[in-house]
């Protein structure tokens, strides 16, 4: 169908990938869908949980998600579930062993990778795991065919008895384009056939599964070869070639208009003889992926001769931007792509909400002296920023607590008087990071943990998790006690506080005592997120310009709203020269949290119906 | 190749410039062309930089506009229309909201807000217009009315009838009530008359 069409076509509907991707599992009669949130995923469990035909859940991590799609596809159950690119290296121990058993429902693996790291602790090449887990792997190009490749891949995995990689990227997840939906269908009932030979991978079973993993991927590459998502698209130029696929497909058609193209669908197992032929007819063969040169070197093994990551870069997108310029120098074609100007501005890095409960933490962890901070995965990773600057690591979801019983355990002398910290958050521990604390207990860490409990998956914008109290859909659930549980993981009741993170007084107390105890502390804070619907909104705060001395204390707490009115420098009686800056608050983003008066000395901080007099950024204009 | 118009929407998380790219797409749509939009918003909900690209035409393959051939920059913040200034092709259109919001790193005295950034601004080979759309919408009552303000005054650069955007920015809030409804149109009527060129 072409883009006329679909425009003509009323039923074209303008979403994202992601929506398509959760249209398409409910159009396939998708029965059970699982995910732990994670950008750029996080919207397809979102939109599945709108649909009442499908079972969807928060899992707790993305191993336990895929265990449950598997449960369900074994069911007989056609299942889903979704995750991004890191969140498949903690399902990978299931997937491993799941790739043996094959698939009784359809199950689809949805994984999305963050292609230029819009919001990831690194970039990852999915596709690594089709060829590890002797999968195939499914690449949609936009929202049309995330639908239709959804769709086509519930088939593909019954057909083989295989789970399907559907290998998303940002560029797919989050771009909106018109989809034509087709009928939606209903799968045959099945039942959970009991058959330990197949379904218990005890050494003996297992091995006797992997003749017939084999033998699948013979007949998978068999398929690729016919399979009508390899699609060539014949073209008049034929100084280059292009095999690619995804979003990368999509630069090269819009940046190439008149090369010859082969685009995989079915990316692994590839369609090597297609392709060989294919490399007959054009003068070079330039294979265009995102992100490592994978069908780059199972070409090249094959004894074809191409280009890729010689001339293409092997991080970030393959954009025309990025394109254009650098197949130029194979085609001698001038490159009229005019290079950004760029312009010497100042850097707008997030930071933490206005309000936030985590922004009192991070300035008391700032003022405490002699500490060496773990953190982790999620909004607590903005501490490491300005002006707190007050985390020292971050590795993996749920690592803080373990990293942190390795920093205690391998310091050298010289950090003998630190004191350890591990930060982290409600859904994260849960996640992951519960282990990481049972081993330190159970092997006598001397950590000062921080459980910045707000009752959300914060950083991927509020949604719930066993700490909320409330399930996917909103309904009330079991709420996590993290004092029984804390307790129950081996921390003495004594070294387990609860405090409200906007009290800093109670805080400093709380983490400088802690700190000096020997074994582990908890300290849990117990706020909610300010992106939540708990989160409620008190008097909005204004600054007495009479009182503000310009000390500028207020600023290290790092809220959004405290603003700069102007700066003075003055002669302190030593000789020393001393900036002042002169504090508003805008009043509009302001929800009267009140931390910053905390560290006010003067008292210039009051609620802006108090005072007329106030320096706030004025309501009306 | 067909031509395909580019659309860069860019501000900052919170502002409302994926809900504008939207309603931008909506239009294009109905308007009859291929569309595609996608954002740039890494961490967006927490005051960092965000852009939306809208591309719309007979068919549109790459979600992302290339450097150099964005034909309109909608700008919801002044020093971020000088960050994505480079990204116009000569002779394109920057229409701006003058409202400045400076972030932590400037309250700390770590970095400096540009100088006259709409003087900046007016140093390319584009076509600059403004309206201080935040100081408009904080007059009407809401701040959120920035969004369209912004989308009147676009109306005047985009290809399709400003009526047609206007119908897709209401059918926004046909469902809730007469006020907001009333407001947003009051607002979009007001961005449609203020913005004059410098």
């Amino acid at each position: 169908m072409t883009a006329a069409e679909q425009v003509r076509n009323p039923q074209a509907i303008f979403i994202s990938g992601n929506e398509a991707v959760a249209m398409a599992a409910r159009d396939a009669d998708c029965r059970v869908a699982a995910a732990y949130p994670g950008t750029p995923s996080t919207e397809i469990l979102e939109y599945l949980s709108a649909y009442p035909t499908v079972y969807s859940e928060w899992s707790i991590n993305e191993k336990v998600s895929l265990e449950v799609a598997i449960g369900a596809s074994l069911a007989g159950s056609r299942a889903l579930c979704a995750m991004k690119h890191v969140g498949l290296n903690v399902a990978s121990d299931a997937l491993m062993t799941q790739t043996l058993i094959g698939a009784v429902g359809g199950l689809v693996i949805a994984v999305a990778d963050d292609v230029g790291l819009s919001s990831s602790q690194n970039e990852q090449d999915s596709r690594y795991w089709g060829r590890f887990a002797h999968i195939p792997v499914l690449e949609p190009c936009d929202a049309q065919e995330a639908y239709s490749m959804t769709r086509f891949a519930f088939s593909l995995s019954e057909q083989f008895s295989v789970p399907v990689l559907l290998r998303l990227t940002t560029r797919i997840c989050h771009v909106k384009g018109l989809v034509r939906t087709d009928a939606s269908e209903k799968t045959v009932a099945r039942f959970f056939n009991k058959d330990s030979s197949r379904y218990v991978m005890v050494p003996g079973n297992a091995r006797n599964r992997i003749p017939l993993m084999m033998q699948r991927d013979k007949e998978l590459a068999q398929f690729s070869e016919s399979c009508e998502l390899n699609r060539f698209e014949p073209g008049q130029d034929r100084r280059i070639g292009f095999v690619t696929s995804g979003a990368a497909y999509c630069h090269v058609r819009e940046t190439f208009p008149e090369a010859p193209v082969l685009k995989l669908g079915l990316s692994h197992p590839a369609p090597i003889e297609t392709i060989r032929a294919f490399a007959q007819e054009v003068d070079q063969l330039i294979v265009a992926e995102e992100v490592e040169p994978l069908l780059e070197t199972e070409l090249k093994a094959a004894g074809i001769q191409l280009s890729g990551k010689d001339i293409l870069p092997r991080i970030g997108e393959l954009t025309p931007s990025v394109l254009r310029p650098a197949l130029a120098q194979l085609t001698g074609d001038t490159c009229t792509t005019a290079p950004a100007t760029q312009n010497d501005l100042f850097p707008r890095p997030p930071t933490l909400c206005v309000a936030c409960p985590h922004m009192g933490i991070y300035y008391c962890l700032a003022h405490v002296k002699n500490t060496i901070i773990s953190g982790d995965i999620g909004c607590y990773t903005l501490g490491a920023g300005q002006p707190w600057n007050a985390l020292d690591t971050c590795i993996s979801m749920g690592a803080s607590l373990s990293v942190a019983q390795g920093i205690d355990k391998g310091r050298s002398e010289a950090d003998q008087n630190k004191n350890v910290i591990a930060v982290i958050g409600d859904s994260t521990f849960l996640h992951m990071g519960m282990q990481g604390l049972l081993d330190i207990t159970y092997n006598r860490g001397n950590v000062t943990i921080l459980l910045l409990d707000n009752r959300a998956v914060g950083m991927t914008g509020g949604q719930n998790a066993p700490s909320s109290g409330l399930d996917l859909h909103g309904e009330e659930t079991i709420q996590v006690d993290f004092r029984k549980l804390c307790e129950a993981l081996g921390v003495k009741p004594a070294r387990i506080h609860e405090v409200n993170p906007y009290e800093l007084p109670v805080l400093f107390k709380a983490l400088r005592e802690e700190v000096k105890q020997t074994g582990p502390s908890v300290i849990i804070t117990n706020q909610p997120c300010v992106l939540t619907e708990r989160y409620r909104q008190q008097p909005v705060l204004a600054v007495d310009a009479d009182r503000c001395t310009g000390c500028s204390n207020c600023l290290d707490v790092g809220c959004p709203a405290i603003l700069v009115e102007r700066r003075e420098t003055v002669i302190k009686p030593n000789g020393r020269e001393k900036q002042l800056a002169f504090v508003k608050i805008d009043s509009a983003a302001c929800t009267g949290c009140n931390l910053c008066i905390n560290t006010c000395g003067p008292d210039a901080i009051i609620p802006l119906s108090r005072d007329s007099r106030i320096n706030a950024v004025e309501v009306s204009a | 190749m067909s031509y395909v118009t580019n659309i860069l929407v860019a501000g900052i998380g919170g502002q409302g410039v994926m809900t504008a790219a939207d309603i931008i797409a909506q239009t294009a749509i109905r308007a009859g062309h291929d569309v595609k939009k996608t954002e740039v918003a890494g961490m967006a909900q927490r005051g960092g930089v965000v852009t939306s690209h809208v591309r719309f035409g007979e068919h549109v393959y790459s979600p992302s506009i290339t450097p150099g051939h964005a034909d309109l920059l909608l700008a919801f913040e002044p020093a971020e229309a000088l960050r994505w200034a480079g990204h116009l092709r000569t002779g394109a259109a920057a229409l701006v909201n003058t409202f400045a919001q400076t972030p932590p790193v400037v309250s700390l005295g770590l970095f400096e807000y540009p100088d006259a950034p709409l003087e900046q601004l007016a140093r390319y080979p584009i076509s600059v217009s403004s309206l201080n759309a935040g100081d408009m919408a904080i007059g009407m009552g809401d701040r959120r009315l920035v969004n369209s303000l912004m989308l009147g005054a676009a109306a005047r650069h985009l290809p399709f009838d400003s009526g047609l955007l206007k119908q897709a920015l209401l059918d926004r809030f046909a469902n809730k009530g007469g006020k907001m409804l009333t407001l947003n149109e009051q607002a979009f009527d007001a961005g449609y008359r203020e913005p004059g060129k410098i």
